[in-house]
C-alpha cells in the first residue's frame, strides 16, 4: 500500500530548503512545455512523426496510444535520453537543443520501470540521484521516504525491494527534487489497487493544490480518464487527436446500457423505434443501445412513458472504447 | 563535479565485485611468495647461476626482495588488464544494463560532466589496483626475502644500488599505472558503445591478445604497425631500470600513452554525448 494523501502532499512544496531554484519564470507563457515537430526516425522506421503537443501549467495532461505507438520514444526525447532527428521541445519556454541538459533543471520524470542501484540502500539511492543537482539532507531524504512509506527500508539494499516498492521509491525521488513539471511514464504499474489510487490521488493533489503540471503516460486508460484535463492520442508516431478529455468523450456515438426488469420486452420496444435499432442484449444483463449522451433523458422519457421501470440509464462510453476505435481507425 | 565523483566513488566502491581483483591478487601473490619462500627460489638461483656463473662471481643477497619484486612486476602487468576491465567496462554499460540512466541523465547535469567523473573514479580505480599489487609484491617480497642491491638482467646485467631502489619502483609503478590508464581507458570507450558490461572487458582483452601477437611476430608489416599500438609501450616502466635511464624516450611513451588515453576518453565523450538512451 502506498501512504499518500492529500495532508501530506500539502506539505510537499513547504520545504523552505527546498523552495529556491525551482519555481519557473513569472514571465514565462502558460504553455510550459511544447513539442515542436518533434520527429524520430530509427534508419527505415519512423517511430514517432512531427510531432505537436502543447502541455499548459498546472494541468494534468494523459498522453496515450497502444503499444509501439511512439510514447515513450517521445517521452525520452522530452528528458533528453534520446535525440529527435527532427524538430525540438521547449520547457518553460527554453528550447532542448539550445539550453540542452540545463533546460531539465525544473523536470521531475520517471520513465518506465524504475530503476535504481540494487546494491545501495534507498538512502543512498535518493541521495545520489537527488542530488545531482544540489546536495540533499537525509532529514529530507527520510521525510520523503516516510511519506512514501519507505523509511523502515531505507537502509535496505534496494535489490531487495518489490516492483511496487520501486514505484514508490521513484515517485519520492522526483518528489524531493519538487519540481513544477512531472513527467510520469506508467506510474502505476506495479501497484497494487490501493497503491494506484492513492498516485492518482497524489497526482491530482499535486496538480490542484501546488499547482505542478504533469505530462502522464499510461496504458490504462481508465486512469487517465479519471485525472487528465487534456490528453493526446498518438498512434503509429503520430498525433491522432488531442483536446479535453470532456470534449474527446462527447465525440461521436456512444452506448447507453438500460436496467430494466423486462428487458426483452423493453428491447422489442426499442426495435419498433428507427433511431434505437442498435439496442442488443447486454451479456451482463440489461440492453445497450448506441445512444449520444444528450438524447439519453429523451430515451428515459420513452421508457418511462411506455410503462416500464427503468433502474439505470448509464452511459457506456469511456476513453477506452474512444481509443479503441479510434486506433481500429472507426473514427477520424 | 567533486559531488559527482563522490556519487560515483561510492557505486563503484561498494560493489563486491570492485574487490575481485584486490582479492585475486591478494591470494595469488602470498601464494607464490610462499612457494618461493618453500623451494621454489632455489630453482630460481639455479637458472640464474647457470646463466652467469661462467663470467662473474656472484655473492652477496640476489636473489632478495627486490629482485622478486621486479620479478612480479615483470610477470603480472599482462594479467592485470583483466581485473581492470571488470570495473572499467561497468562505468557505463553497467548503468544502462540496469537502466538508471533513466534518472541519472534526466537532470541538468550535463552527460559530459556525469562521464568525466566516471572517467576519473576508473582512473582512481585503477591507480588504486595497481598501487596495491605493486605495495604487496614489493612488502611481501621484502619481508619473505630482505633487501639488497638489484640484479636487473635486461641489455646485460646491471647492479643497482639498494638506496636508488624505492626511487626508481615508485617510477616504475607511476609508468605502469598510466600503461594501465590506457587499458582502463579503451574499455571505458567500448563501455560507451553498449548496454553489456561483459562486451567491453571482451573487446579490450582480444585488443590487448591481437595487439601483443603482433608485436611479438618479426614480420615486417606488423613491425611497421607496432608504433601505433598501445601495448608496444607497456613496457615503459622497465627503462627506469636501464643503464644510463633513457629519459627522452621514457618522455616520449609517457607523452603517447597520455595521447592514448585521453583519445579514448575524447571518443566515449563524444559517442555518448549523442547516444540515444533505449535501456
Amino acid at each position: 500500500m502506498l501512504p499518500l494523501n492529500r495532508d501530506k502532499c500539502e506539505t510537499f512544496y513547504n520545504d523552505k530548503e527546498n523552495a529556491e531554484g525551482t519555481a519557473p519564470s513569472k514571465a514565462m507563457t502558460d504553455i510550459i512545455l511544447r513539442t515542436i515537430n518533434l520527429t524520430k526516425r530509427y534508419k527505415n522506421r519512423l517511430a514517432v512523426d512531427h510531432l505537436n503537443i502543447e502541455v499548459r501549467q498546472g494541468e494534468i495532461f494523459g498522453f496515450l496510444g497502444p503499444n509501439g505507438a511512439g510514447k515513450s520514444t517521445t517521452i525520452r526525447m522530452i528528458l533528453r535520453l534520446i535525440f529527435p532527428t527532427e524538430g525540438d521541445v521547449e520547457i518553460f519556454g527554453a528550447s532542448l537543443k539550445e539550453a540542452g541538459q540545463r533546460a531539465l533543471a525544473n523536470v521531475g520524470a520517471v520513465v518506465e520501470k524504475p530503476a535504481f542501484y540494487g546494491h545501495l540502500s534507498a538512502l543512498r539511492n535518493m541521495e545520489i540521484l537527488g542530488g545531482l543537482q544540489k546536495p540533499v539532507s537525509r532529514r529530507r531524504i527520510m521525510e520523503y521516504l516516510e511519506r512514501v512509506g519507505l523509511a523502515e527500508r531505507a537502509g535496505d539494499p534496494v535489490k531487495t525491494y518489490s516492483h511496487g516498492m520501486n514505484q514508490r521509491l521513484g515517485l519520492a525521488l522526483i518528489l524531493l527534487k519538487e519540481p513544477p513539471l512531472i513527467i510520469l511514464d506508467e506510474p502505476t504499474t506495479g501497484l497494487d489497487p490501493q497503491g494506484m489510487k492513492e498516485v492518482r490521488e497524489l497526482i491530482l493533489a499535486l496538480s490542484r493544490e501546488r499547482g505542478v503540471t504533469v505530462l502522464l503516460s499510461s496504458h490504462l486508460l481508465y486512469e487517465v480518464e479519471m485525472i487528465a484535463t487534456r490528453m493526446a492520442i498518438i498512434h503509429h508516431g503520430r498525433l491522432r487527436v488531442g483536446g479535453s478529455v470532456q470534449d474527446l468523450l462527447k465525440q461521436g456515438p456512444s452506448e447507453v446500457l438500460i436496467k430494466t426488469d423486462r428487458p426483452a420486452e423493453v428491447l422489442q420496444f426499442l426495435k419498433t423505434i428507427d433511431s434505437y435499432s442498435s439496442a442488443r442484449i447486454h451479456i451482463g444483463g440489461g440492453i445497450n443501445v448506441e445512444l449520444d449522451q444528450e438524447r439519453i433523458p429523451e430515451l428515459n422519457r420513452q421508457l418511462v412513458n411506455a410503462g416500464f421501470n427503468v433502474s439505470a440509464l448509464v452511459p457506456q462510453r469511456t476513453l477506452e472504447t474512444y481509443f479503441l476505435n479510434l486506433i481500429e481507425g472507426r473514427e477520424a | 563535479m567533486f559531488r559527482l565523483i563522490w556519487f560515483e566513488l561510492i557505486k563503484t566502491f561498494t560493489r563486491w565485485r570492485t574487490y575481485i581483483g584486490f582479492i585475486a591478487f591478494g591470494i595469488i601473490v602470498p601464494l607464490v611468495v610462499t612457494g618461493l619462500k618453500l623451494g621454489g627460489q632455489d630453482s630460481f638461483k639455479r637458472h640464474l647461476f647457470s646463466l652467469l656463473q661462467n663470467d662473474f662471481i656472484i655473492g652477496g643477497n640476489v636473489l632478495n626482495g627486490w629482485f622478486f619484486g621486479f620479478f612480479f612486476m615483470g610477470a603480472l602487468w599482462v594479467h592485470v588488464p583483466v581485473v581492470l576491465t571488470i570495473v572499467a567496462g561497468d562505468q557505463i554499460a553497467g548503468e544502462g544494463n540496469a537502466g538508471t540512466f533513466r534518472f541519472l541523465l534526466t537532470h541538468s547535469v550535463s552527460r559530459t560532466r556525469i562521464i568525466t567523473a566516471k572517467f576519473i573514479v576508473t582512473l582512481i580505480y585503477t591507480a588504486v589496483m595497481v598501487l596495491f599489487i605493486g605495495g604487496l609484491t614489493i612488502g611481501l617480497s621484502l619481508c619473505a626475502f630482505g633487501g639488497g642491491d638489484l640484479l636487473v638482467v635486461r641489455k646485460g646485467i646491471l647492479v643497482i644500488q639498494e638506496a636508488r631502489l624505492p626511487y626508481l619502483f615508485l617510477m616504475a609503478y607511476g609508468l605502469a599505472t598510466l600503461a594501465m590508464f590506457v587499458v582502463s581507458s579503451l574499455c571505458f570507450l567500448f563501455s560507451a558503445f553498449t548496454d553489456n558490461p561483459i562486451g567491453p572487458i571482451i573487446a579490450t582483452m582480444a585488443v590487448i591478445i591481437v595487439s601483443i601477437i603482433i608485436i611479438s611476430l618479426p614480420f615486417d608489416l606488423f613491425q611497421a604497425v607496432r608504433p601505433y599500438l598501445f601495448v608496444n609501450y607497456f613496457d615503459a616502466w622497465q627503462k627506469v631500470f636501464d643503464d644510463p635511464v633513457p629519459w627522452d624516450i621514457i618522455r616520449m611513451n609517457i607523452a603517447i600513452l597520455a595521447g592514448f588515453m585521453i583519445t579514448f576518453f575524447l571518443m566515449a565523450v563524444v559517442y555518448f554525448s549523442r547516444k540515444d538512451i533505449l535501456s
